[in-house]
């Protein structure tokens, strides 16, 4: 029975084969794209209607170039492995013209990798850890979504103007949450050097045992608490915070807290007045934004999330990179790319030549609780670029090509 | 002071919520033998109705009354699981109903989005038990005071009907021993059913009860599942008690421990089952497993090697599948490669599992080893390829004959949990020491050398390796060395008698089994250009577990069909449809009904009936019930 097995396999993969056959027509240019699907549902799922809505916007326009623009797209299933297969199904079988998505951190340094290896266009969606950009940025890999050190600078432009002297932090026990709390510690020690740091907690990220975290901080008694949980770990902690008392007559700063894919599950538990970075869909003044909405409303019947405008724009930005660069050739589409402004939902965004983040912002403003629903009040929108250190630092921080 | 207390009771509340799945897990396991992997969907199927009926009826009445009918569902769900798939499958090999249910699992996480939606869910708060009680200027929620006082009530209860109804009695006495209980007449499938029905009854209670602290989600199942095999088998399996106890002890260490190690969390719960089961190998609770009343040798058909037209057959097939690359592309020569990689760590795990009789539930500490080795050589000490995978493995070679030695001290369940245990604290440094490792970011840049760069290049060597790999571990098998192992495996007294050292040989398997592994693992590193944490993770040597179990367990080499066919098809599934997990558990869950003994075990089994035999057929009657 020993190596019956291979012959199976033998077979197995020529149907494999088989199946990735279509080859491309030239009417087409494909882009593909991975993400999360199964393991992050909750993002992912407004995330795949911006990006199928972009690709509509983008064909119903003439295509690029008169060709019809398909995403073809892959579940990585929250591993970087399987991520890396799909990648190499994209580029090898699907012969798309550049890759683009992911979600969780590592999977983005995974596939940016994989792109500086086999020398591949890669446009990152969502990954938040500075060093796709900066310590692990190579020239083939791009970023649409602001940094973690662009949210946490955003944060502490609000937070020192806090008179708390005495801060604890709650992150998750991952690279994102330690280096949440480092930027953000940093910063703050930088213009606050009076401020204590009095407590941290460390809970396992989507295990938080909340009631013991909540007294833990308690008993440290902080004036003011930074939190980095989000997702279930964000409603257990809210939860738990409320009932014991936690968040009363204390501020909190809080990252990512105002998406609606997070705040929105709070609903009438949201507590208020946390200092939060966000997307209030409903209060966003910009006209390039009402035109989003309205199309995206009128195609799904529902409001869009910050997963909606992050897959759009990537699509949007993808297409106009590509019709830049008349090409297919990963080198015409770094220059392309490289210093590209584009229109976004939240006014024109630029890829920047010198670390290849682009310069979407964020909003910050305030949690508060109205009919029942957290909302987002006070929302500025802030400028990615105004957020992102002196080019002489960057150019320190990212490994010379 | 009143901080102190007050931290203690947070810990109770959460011991109890742990406890309630914990026992049911417990009683299912004590009567049954089943490692219900499934438990923690039935877990979240109890969150998700209860927050369905808890919606739609509210007030006091509809809340409590929407909890219990809400278990009551899931429960009756849990009977039909039972009665339809979990009943075919009582008589096939060890460990196989924890296929059944793994496929269980995979579709529920599926469906519950399907019928619930993506988003996280936020219940009601329970009736009654909204606010927080002030002890001493604390507060404390008084739906943890609840809490508190439930998880004794259920254990009084269940303490009561284990000691005082006919029914409680008669699971005792499965518990126990179950052929003799069959033996007096016992209505066995009716025992079996209403165990698992309550078992599944409190996981639903457990889940339903979460709705008011916690958020209803798709992957509630696996964040408590691991968690309360690890409280079931520090307290003792089958025993309550030390589920209750071990539930406290652990929910107590974690509140105080963040307090002094606020990263204590994440590998807490893994310490304090590796330092139990070293000194107290039954757990805190639990007595030593009685013997099972089985004959092996009359369970298998009886291992040969390779006729010569099997080695024909086999060095044909490989021909063939080395001819991949003259047709195939890119993509499909990495499925290979990775198939091929999957194919040695199956089949290292299948060694131990089959002909060492060591079922081991975190292999993939081993695998990792390997990667993680691989990738210091090349990234740190800069070697050349051909260095790193000849010397990466050593690292898993290190870590198998260390872990190793404690863990063949044990057997069974604990044997597996204990080898869960390290590979879980391998994982927690690998994420953890980020100076090192690089954390969850991993490390990067471990790509092949030109010479083995290409796709084609690749794939040769990994299916040489892995042909290699399969044929020195059938060697193995049939070696002098291995018969010895089949011998410690089928009978310990016996093998002792007559002069082998059962632990030695045990523990020469397990560091075998992990040098295979790692060589796996070696190249994987190569193949995927880094190395993550989650190599060594637990999904992954539940993977192993799968693919060794699918091509089942009772024969030489079926780990090696086995991995071809889940590798082969989770990847096609993940690719061409959205509903991977959906189809993939019900195709594992066709199997199993299909094919009891898993694809290579049923194929012998037909091809032994073929055959004309001398002697009578071996497989006539089999003893014991549901061994």
């Amino acid at each position: 029975m020993r190596r019956n097995g291979h012959f199976l396999g033998a077979a197995l993969a020529v149907m494999l084969f088989g199946m990735a056959q279509p080859a491309m027509a030239q009417s087409e240019i494909k882009i593909g794209e991975i993400n999360s699907y199964s393991l992050l549902p909750a993002f992912t799922e407004p995330y795949r209607k911006g990006w199928q809505l972009a690709v509509d916007e983008v064909n119903a326009a003439g295509g690029i170039d008169g060709k019809k623009l398909v995403v073809v797209s892959k579940d990585d299933g929250g591993k970087p492995a399987d991520a890396l297969t799909a990648a190499n199904e994209l580029v090898s079988s699907e012969k798309v013209a550049m890759l683009t998505g992911t979600f969780l951190s590592n999977i983005g340094l995974a596939v940016s990798d994989f792109a500086k290896q086999n020398k591949v266009f890669f446009l990152a969606a969502e990954p938040l850890t500075d060093a796709v950009t900066w310590a692990k940025g190579n020239r083939y890999t791009f970023r649409l979504r602001p940094s973690n050190y662009m949210q946490a600078a955003m944060l502490v432009e609000e937070a020192v103007k806090l008179p708390a002297k005495r801060w604890a932090t709650i992150a998750p026990n991952y690279e994102y949450g330690q280096s949440a709390v480092a930027v953000f510690k940093k910063l703050m020690s930088e213009k606050r050097p009076d401020i204590q740091w009095v407590d941290e907690q460390w809970p396992p990220q989507g295990k938080i045992d909340a009631g013991p975290v909540v007294q833990a901080v308690a008993a440290a008694n902080p004036e003011a608490i930074l939190n980095v949980t989000f997702g279930a770990d964000l409603v257990k902690l809210v939860r738990e915070g409320n009932t014991r008392g936690l968040f009363k007559d204390r501020a909190v700063v809080s990252f990512l807290t105002g998406e609606p894919e997070y705040l929105d599950p709070l609903k009438d538990e949201t507590p208020a007045g946390w200092i939060v970075t966000g997307y209030p869909w409903y209060d966003v003044k910009m006209p390039e934004h009402a035109a989003f909405l309205k199309a995206y409303q009128a195609k799904y019947n529902d409001y869009p999330r910050l997963g909606s405008i992050v897959g759009y724009q990537t699509i949007k930005a993808a297409a106009a990179i590509l019709a830049k660069a008349k090409s297919e050739d990963p080198e015409k589409l770094i220059a392309a790319a490289e210093g590209l402004s584009v229109p976004s939902p939240f006014g024109e965004i630029t890829f920047r030549k010198i670390d290849h983040q682009s310069t979407l912002g964020a909003f910050v403003g305030k949690t508060a609780l109205k009919d029942g629903k957290g909302v987002m009040v006070d929302s500025v929108y802030r400028k990615g670029a105004d957020y992102l250190p002196s080019d002489a630092e960057v150019a320190k921080l990212r490994p010379a090509e | 002071m009143a901080f102190y207390v007050v931290q203690f009771l947070t810990g109770l509340a959460s011991a109890a919520s742990l406890f309630l799945v914990a026992s049911g897990l417990s009683i299912i396991f004590g009567v049954t033998r089943i490692v219900n992997f499934a438990h923690g969907a039935f877990y979240m199927l109890g969150a998700y109705v209860a927050f369905t009926l808890t919606e739609r009826f509210s007030g006091a009445i509809g809340f409590w009354g929407g909890v219990v009918a809400a278990a009551l569902i899931v429960a009756a769900l849990g009977v039909l699981v039972e009665m339809v798939l979990l009943r075919r499958i009582y008589h096939a090999p060890e460990l196989f109903q924890l296929l059944a249910t793994f496929g269980l699992t995979l579709m529920v996480e599926d469906l519950v989005v399907l019928i619930w939606g993506p988003s996280d869910l936020l219940g009601r708060r329970a009736p009654g038990f909204k606010g927080a009680v002030d002890f001493f200027g604390q507060n404390v929620p008084s739906y943890d005071l609840f809490l508190i006082g439930l998880g004794p009530v259920v254990l009084g209860a269940l303490w009561l009907i284990f000691q005082r109804t006919r029914w409680g009695v008669l699971v005792r006495a499965a518990t126990q021993d179950r052929d003799m209980v069959a033996a007096l007449g016992v209505n066995q499938k009716w025992l079996f059913t209403s165990v698992f029905a309550l078992g599944v009854f409190l996981a639903a209670v457990g889940g339903a009860l979460q709705i008011p602290r916690d958020a209803v989600h798709h992957a509630m199942d696996l964040r408590i599942i691991v968690d309360v095999f690890v409280v079931v088998v520090i307290g003792g399996l089958g025993s309550i008690i030390g589920a209750f106890v071990a539930a406290v002890l652990v929910s107590e260490l974690n509140a105080f421990g963040i307090l002094i190690f606020p990263k204590i969390s994440i590998i807490l719960l893994f310490l304090v089952m590796a330092a139990v089961l070293i000194v107290r190998p039954w757990g805190l609770f639990g007595k030593p497993e009685v013997t099972a009343r089985r004959t092996p040798g009359l369970t298998v058909n009886p291992w040969r090697p390779l006729s010569s037209k099997g080695r024909l057959a086999a060095v044909t097939a490989l021909l063939l599948a080395a001819t991949l690359p003259l047709f195939a592309g890119n993509y499909a020569l990495t499925v290979g490669s990775e198939i091929a990689i999957f194919v040695i760590f199956a089949a290292s795990l299948h060694f131990m599992m089959s002909v060492g009789g060591l079922a081991s539930f975190g292999h993939a500490a081993y695998f990792g080893l390997g990667a993680y080795g691989v990738a210091f050589l090349a990234k740190m000490a800069g070697l050349p390829m051909i260095t790193c995978l000849l010397l990466g493995p050593a690292l898993a070679l290190a870590g198998a004959a260390l872990f190793g030695f404690f863990a063949v001290q044990l057997s069974g369940v604990y044997f597996a949990m204990l080898t869960l245990a390290f590979a879980q604290i391998v994982w927690s440094i690998a994420f953890q020491w980020v100076e090192v490792t690089g954390g969850d970011n991993g490390i990067l840049g471990v790509w092949p050398e030109k010479w083995a760069a290409s796709p084609s290049h690749f794939y040769w060597l990994a299916i040489g390796v892995a042909a290699l790999a399969v044929a020195v571990l059938r060697n193995i098998v049939f070696s002098p060395f291995g018969y010895a192992l089949r011998a410690t495996r089928d009978s310990p007294r016996r093998s002792d008698a007559i002069g082998i050292d059962g632990k030695l040989i045990q523990w020469t398997a397990f560091v075998i089994a992990g040098t295979f592994a790692g060589i796996a693992g070696a190249l994987f590193a190569y193949l995927k250009g880094s190395v993550f944490p989650d190599s060594l993770g637990i999904s992954l040597s539940v993977d192993a577990l799968v693919m060794v179990l699918l091509g089942g367990v009772e024969t030489v080499s079926g780990a090696v069909v086995g991995a071809i066919v889940y590798k082969a098809l989770s990847i096609f599934l993940v690719s061409q449809t959205d509903l991977s997990k959906l189809i993939l558990g019900g195709v594992i869950v066709l199997v199993v009904i299909a094919l009891p003994k898993g694809i290579v075990g049923v194929l012998e089994t037909i091809r032994q009936r073929r055959r004309p035999r001398p002697e009578p057929p071996l497989l006539a009657s089999r003893i014991g019930t549901a061994e």
